[in-house]
């Protein structure tokens, strides 16, 4: 098989694990290697499902001898083959980076005749980039479970970030739909990574020159739309995963229907791209805007309002707390008016010093008052013509959607661009079945 | 004694240059009603002052923006250099001039009209910068690496640090064809060099290979159940496709078509 066919075959199986972020680690270049980091990360494409590409995502191999029913790669699965050599990765994906094509390596791997086989084949791709490339540019590598504690630390030693897949959100999903993985065969390596950082940076005190152990600290990510589990239970365990294991990112990814089983949802299932939004919002709220899980859903609402994003929901349900007034208002409770982003935030704080504002400042400023204007005062005055009463405002949330909703609107939902969706899926909403 | 506004400064395009405009504009009490250089030179009934440039008075200036106004205030007026927006030069001088007076706070009054047009010029020539840190390619010829870029703003200067960096073992010659000038780096030393025109040789086999592969990676890890042109299209301005290795032909024939 030539290479063009293996990349094919390789990238086609890593495609569905969501991460693709380069960010975490600031690491300059230096005399006689190649690359860099830096610590926002670099998207250097973007691809037809309007997903970033900053980094070589492959698998190293799809020979697999597992047989997981929700799983591509699975031994019974009848799909073609590939395996890279060790020096034909490493050199493809210096030259891509050469090119400015990608900003690193994601590497993961079916299970080859067993994880610790597997793990020395990644260890190998990844140390002759380090140390015969001098490569100093961003590597997330897959932790494969049920490897020796070496094999995963000289791996750790090698990538900048390192990540373990939870798959599904319980363990009794965990059990219908992956029985060859148990919890704790996920939970284990992860405690381990963790424990690796903090041992590492105890090293780090004591002698300047320790190799760092995944300096990007580690991510994971769950299939939602599988499996029952309420938004809820998701969003208390990203929580937990964020807290107990002290995690970078948790990635959500709404489930494609790309094979069929006994467990699995029918082949036709449309992703819940929707809900898969509403989560990643939920996500940002509980990493930048210093929400606690518990004030953003409970087992009474247990899953999120699919036509209003959770920080506006939340703020319909303690609509005591508002309205704020923009001028005196300290920077956290600033961060939770709907609409208002960090960098909102962070400029009315450093404006208002200078003198007090209005609505026009506001604009200026570049601060989006769509939602906003709903939730605050200026020196004292609501925005114009707005009405103070959570149902007004809903209804005021609701018509500018409802006026696209009219409209029809052919596309998907991204990260950035919030609220949109397509006729099918409100439907779908309101029909309970999201 | 009320400034003169009725006069025109023209002077040679350098940022020294403007930090003399802004140094005669002081001592001589004038506020032009325009400033150009020799690119942007137009009719005027208004008398032209030629500006000449003295690196002796542009230092000056510079060490008292520093001081008397901020740091801050510097980068933000050297940024905004670099900015396609027109006027640059009066936005600068304006936003100097209201520095002066009101002293370093000048940087956080973001509401104000003046601060804004400097702020905001700023912040997309940041933004630009960083598109092209993203969508830029390299095309080995002969050892050396060569890009093409089309910026609407001067973004050479802001983005050579990060690839002189990035690759210091190699050659490489990054060609703004907007502003026709290119950054050249080889054996660890860069310069900033005007070009006319790039003439490009014939692609060699292995570049040709690696593009096709390039291509067929990128066509592969899309998710037919999530295509989204118009997210793709946000993330990824169109103005930046015609120079992506990604949207062009390889010379290779490669069944999977571009984009999909």
């Amino acid at each position: 098989m030539d290479i063009l066919e293996k990349l094919t075959v390789l990238t086609d199986a890593a495609k569905y694990d969501v991460a693709c972020t380069s960010s975490g680690v600031d690491r300059e270049g230096a005399p006689g290697s190649i690359g860099n980091a830096m610590k926002a990360g670099i998207c250097h494409s973007f691809s037809a499902d309007g997903r970033c590409i900053a980094l070589l995502k492959v698998l190293m191999s799809n020979a697999c001898a597992y047989d997981c029913s929700y799983c591509v790669n699975r031994k019974s699965n009848d799909v073609r083959r590939a395996t890279f050599e060790p020096r034909e990765l490493a050199e493809l994906m210096i030259q891509f980076y050469r090119r400015n094509y990608i900003e690193g390596l994601f590497l993961s791997s079916a299970v080859v005749r067993n994880p610790d086989y597997t793990c020395e084949q990644m260890v190998e791709v990844l140390s002759l980039i380090r140390n015969e490339y001098r490569f100093r540019g961003y590597i997330h590598v897959k932790a494969i479970p049920g490897a020796d504690d070496r094999l995963l630390k000289a791996l750790g030693l090698l990538a900048d970030r390192m990540s373990v897949n939870l798959e599904l959100p319980s363990h009794e999903s965990l059990q219908l739909l992956a029985p060859d993985k148990s919890r704790e065969s996920i939970l284990v390596p992860m405690g381990r990574i963790k424990t690796g950082i903090h041992e590492n940076r105890t090293d780090l005190v004591k002698h300047r020159n320790t190799p760092r152990f995944v300096p990007a600290g580690q991510s994971t990510q769950m299939i939602v739309g599988a499996t029952p589990e309420t938004d809820y239970q998701i969003i208390n365990l990203t929580a937990a995963l964020y807290k107990k294991y002290e995690l970078k990112r948790v990635f959500y990814s709404a489930y494609m229907p790309v094979l069929s089983g006994r467990n699995l949802p029918a082949l036709d299932t449309k992703p819940q791209l929707l809900r898969e939004h509403r989560l990643y919002q939920a996500d940002w709220l509980l990493r930048f805007y210093q929400f606690d899980a518990a004030e953003l859903l409970d087992e009474k609402n247990p899953n999120f309002n699919p036509l209003i994003d959770p920080k506006c929901n939340w703020a319909l349900n303690h609509y005591d707390q508002f309205p704020v007034e923009v001028n005196k208002a300290p920077y956290e409770v600033l961060l939770r008016i709907p609409g208002v982003g960090v960098k909102s935030a962070q400029k009315i704080v450093r404006a208002r010093r200078m003198g007090s504002l209005d609505f026009v400042d506001l604009k200026k400023l570049g601060v989006v008052l769509k939602r906003a204007q709903y939730f605050i005062t200026c020196r004292g005055k609501p925005a114009m013509g707005i009405l103070n009463h959570p149902d007004a405002v809903l209804r005021g949330l609701l018509s500018e959607q409802g006026a696209r909703l009219a409209t029809p609107v052919m596309e998907q939902f991204s990260l950035f661009d919030d609220s949109r969706s397509t006729k099918e899926d409100l439907v779908k909403c309101l029909t309970g079945q999201i | 004694m009320p400034y003169r506004t009725d006069i025109a400064y023209l002077y040679d395009g350098s940022f020294e240059g403007l930090l003399c405009c802004v140094y005669e504009s002081y001592y001589q009490k004038e506020l032009p009603a325009m400033i150009f250089h020799y690119e942007t030179v137009q009719e005027t009934l208004f008398p032209v002052k030629e500006i000449v440039t003295d690196v002796v008075a542009a230092e000056k200036v510079e060490r008292s923006i520093a001081t008397a106004i901020s740091k801050e205030a510097l980068r933000l007026c050297r940024v905004c250099y670099f900015s396609h927006i027109e006027n640059k030069e009066m936005a600068i001088l304006q936003f100097l001039r209201m520095g002066y007076r009101v002293g370093p706070r000048v940087t956080s009054m973001l509401a104000h009209d003046v601060v804004r047009t400097v702020t905001k010029a700023a912040q997309n020539v940041q933004g630009e910068s960083h598109f092209y840190r993203e969508f830029l390619r390299f095309s080995e010829y002969n050892g050396a690496l060569v890009a093409i870029i089309e910026p609407k703003n001067f973004v050479l200067p802001i983005i050579a640090p990060h690839y002189c960096d990035r690759f210091p073992s190699e050659q490489f010659l990054i060609y703004d064809k907007t502003h026709k000038w290119a950054l050249v780096y080889q054996e660890g030393k860069r310069s900033l060099i005007p070009l006319d025109d790039l003439e490009l040789p014939e692609v060699e086999a292995e570049e040709a290979q690696y593009r096709a592969l390039w291509k067929r990676f990128y066509n592969t890890i899309a998710i037919e159940g999530r295509i989204n042109p118009k997210r793709r299209m946000g993330n990824m301005p169109k103005r930046y496709w015609a120079q992506l290795t990604e949207f062009q032909e390889t010379g290779i024939e490669d069944g999977s078509g571009a984009g999909k």
